[in-house]
């Protein structure tokens, strides 16, 4: 595998180096040739920088940037061969939708027939077809958008960075792009980097997430990966929906079990046998630590940990119960439709291959059910 | 605004007629003055009738002005010639100066931007009689008080803080993300300047233009002060009608309406760009 763009210790400053603010802290990741990847993140978590950094059009305050392989850190956005969609209004407003998609074809000099053919083959990906003659300032933000789209996905570039590309469409219409323009990519064995708040379109579209907070990469890996082995608290939090439940708990080893003392004077239990050899170790060591549960994991039992019913919420295909427990909140999943009051009491089960241990001071995973994170 | 009544029009067009007559009065006035002599101008009461007479323009282009008290020479023409020249050169170089200016301010904010972007407006807020007296000063021992170089130069205290914000603004309206999109579509900085942001921002930059170019022609004071005869703009060449036998009204209202003709004329020719200007807006959708 060929690596298309190497980020190198990166780190980001607006002002001056070291005083400024500091958007984006030592960032280091490899992009192979044909990967599709996802800089996921809230508001100012430094993903944006990071995909202007790439492109060109923010400086990089210290280390490198590689693209197909030579150093491109320092060279102007036109050198880097980087096609990019912008999320908000960048089409030229002189042009009409089909120039402006066929805008870099021409400068390349490509036969007509070519262009027309592949703008053709674009707008009908992009359900654009109808409005290829109208100007820019005639359509909807979802149609610019589009059209920004793909004036990018129409370019022959060494990487593509699409910036909140479908922040503005609707969701059904989201859905169904997310779809086609995965297959485009991977079609054509186009290199991609994707930035968005948007989970859902994050694990669709991406073979590996970037989950950045703070200017930190928090985790670089597969969806799959960061849904069942969060590599931190912040992750494990960030990603799924509803969000995982985290509580605070004390470490007990009594004979061969383990006990997590949660708040509430309850605890839960579990055989030792059910952690390996490294998970025990590293538990009874530590005196305080945090556990997740995903909300699909929480299972109800009848002699499981007593919680409180705070909500019950049928959502059409799956019921979502809020309970009060261990001085906090609880919530789970279930598939079916139940019949719960507010104020009943339930009891918790938590399976230990469900559970995701947390270091309580640095949020580094400990554990993910069985085995060492 | 369909469905106003028969007598909201009619009120609405009164008083509408009532501003313009307001405004547009003196400027028909001198209109009529300028085809007056001065003994049917200063009759009492005024009257709308009169022969007309085209000596008074005759005597501007001629430049032999008539009076009582003899012939006189005067260099209307002449100043009207210095007004053209020193405006036009003055705006043509404050857009060039001012133009790519705007442009790194609005776009690129490095150290002390703003600091040299506010000094550059204070420029117009102190009066200009406060700066004439050290600049007529240096000027003369520089060498440039009375040189059209000197004036020009002078010009950009006027010109230039105004075109600079002015169209800053504009490139600041401009969506950085065009730029973006056609910088990365292989074109350098300076491309994406011509190709996207002047244009895009030429609305702007023309109203902007004429409005320096009106208050270049207008200006009285520094020219007043750092000219003499021969580089003198209309403003100042007007000065020349007060006689010692008299007030010339006749030819002051026609030297007006040719000084006021070029701007004028400019003004409405650039009425759809300035329109254009205000409503580049749209760009944005």
């Amino acid at each position: 595998m060929t690596t298309v763009l190497a980020i190198e210790n990166v780190d980001k400053f607006y002002g001056p180096v070291n005083h400024g603010v500091h958007a984006v802290k030592d960032l280091s990741m490899q992009i192979a040739k044909g990967e599709i990847v996802a800089l996921l993140g809230s508001s100012g978590c430094g993903k944006t920088s990071t995909l202007r950094m790439v492109a060109g059009f923010e400086e990089v305050s210290r280390g490198t940037i590689a693209i197909a392989g030579k150093p491109a850190h320092m060279l102007p956005p036109v050198k880097r061969n980087v096609a990019m969609a912008f999320e908000g209004y960048s089409l030229y407003p002189p042009l009409t939708v089909r120039e402006n998609i066929a805008f870099a074809l021409k400068a390349a000099r490509l036969p007509k027939a070519t262009v027309d053919q592949k703008v053709a083959e674009i707008a009908k990906l992009l359900e654009i077809e109808d409005i290829l003659e109208r100007y820019p300032s005639s359509i909807s933000g979802g149609q610019q958008q589009r059209a920004s789209l793909g004036r990018a996905l129409i370019r022959d570039a060494n990487l593509h960075l699409l910036d909140e590309p479908m922040g503005q469409l609707e969701p059904q219409l989201r859905a169904v792009l997310r779809g086609r323009i995965k297959h485009f990519i991977k079609e054509r064995g186009l290199t991609a980097i994707l930035v968005t708040h948007d989970q859902t379109e994050a694990n669709a579209l991406a073979d590996r997430i970037a989950v950045m907070e703070g200017g930190v990469l928090q985790q670089f890996d597969t969806p799959q990966k960061i849904k069942e082995r969060p590599a931190n608290l912040f992750t494990g939090t960030f990603v799924g929906e509803p969000p995982m439940n985290v509580f605070e708990a004390f470490v007990s080893g009594e004979a061969d079990r383990i006990k997590l003392k949660l708040p509430d004077g309850l605890a839960l239990d579990y055989e030792q046998g059910n952690f390996a050899q490294g998970v025990r170790d590293a538990l009874l060591k530590r005196q305080r630590v945090v556990i997740g549960i995903r909300p699909y994991a929480v299972r109800r039992a009848k002699d499981g940990v007593p919680a409180t019913v705070s909500a019950n919420q049928w959502l059409g295909d799956q019921t979502h119960i809020a309970a009060d427990f261990a001085g906090g909140s609880l919530v789970l999943v279930e598939h079916d439709r139940t019949r719960l009051e507010r104020g009943e009491t339930i009891g918790i089960r938590i399976d230990p291959q469900n559970l995701h241990v947390f270091d309580a001071g640095s949020g580094a995973a400990i554990s993910h059910g069985p085995e060492l994170a | 605004m369909e469905h106003t009544s028969v007598l909201e029009r009619v009120l609405r067009g009164a008083a509408l007629t009532l501003v313009v007559i307001f405004f547009m009065f003196p400027l028909f006035w001198i209109f009529l003055m300028s085809f007056q002599t001065n003994e049917t101008i200063l009759r009492i009461p005024p009257s709308l009738v009169f022969t007309p007479t085209l000596e008074n323009y005759q005597a501007l282009i001629t430049g032999k002005l008539q009076t009582a008290a003899g012939s006189l020479d005067i260099a209307f023409m002449r100043n009207l010639w210095n007004s053209v020249f020193l405006s036009v050169t003055s705006v043509a170089v404050s857009l060039l100066l001012g133009v790519p200016a705007a442009y790194a301010f609005a776009r690129h904010k490095f150290r002390g931007s703003e600091d040299i972007a506010f000094t550059l407006l204070s420029f117009r807020f102190a009066p200009p009689l406060l700066v004439l007296l050290p600049l007529t000063i240096y000027f003369q021992q520089l060498g440039l008080a009375n040189t059209y170089f000197g004036l020009i130069w002078v010009y950009q205290l006027i010109c230039l803080p105004l075109i600079l914000w002015i169209v800053r603004g504009y490139f600041e309206d401009i969506p950085a993300d065009i730029e973006y999109a056609y910088r990365i579509g292989g074109h350098s900085w300076f491309a994406t300047f011509r190709k996207i942001a002047l244009p895009l921002a030429g609305p702007g930059i023309a109203a902007a233009g004429l409005l320096a170019f009106i208050f270049a022609w207008n200006n009285f004071v520094f020219a007043l002060v750092l000219a003499s005869a021969d580089k003198q703009p209309v403003t100042v060449g007007a000065l020349a009608f007060v006689t010692a036998s008299g007030i010339q009204y006749g030819q002051i209202a026609a030297a007006i309406v040719l000084s006021i003709t070029p701007t004028l004329a400019l003004a409405l020719y650039a009425q759809r760009y300035l329109v254009e200007g205000l409503s580049l807006g749209a760009v944005k959708g």
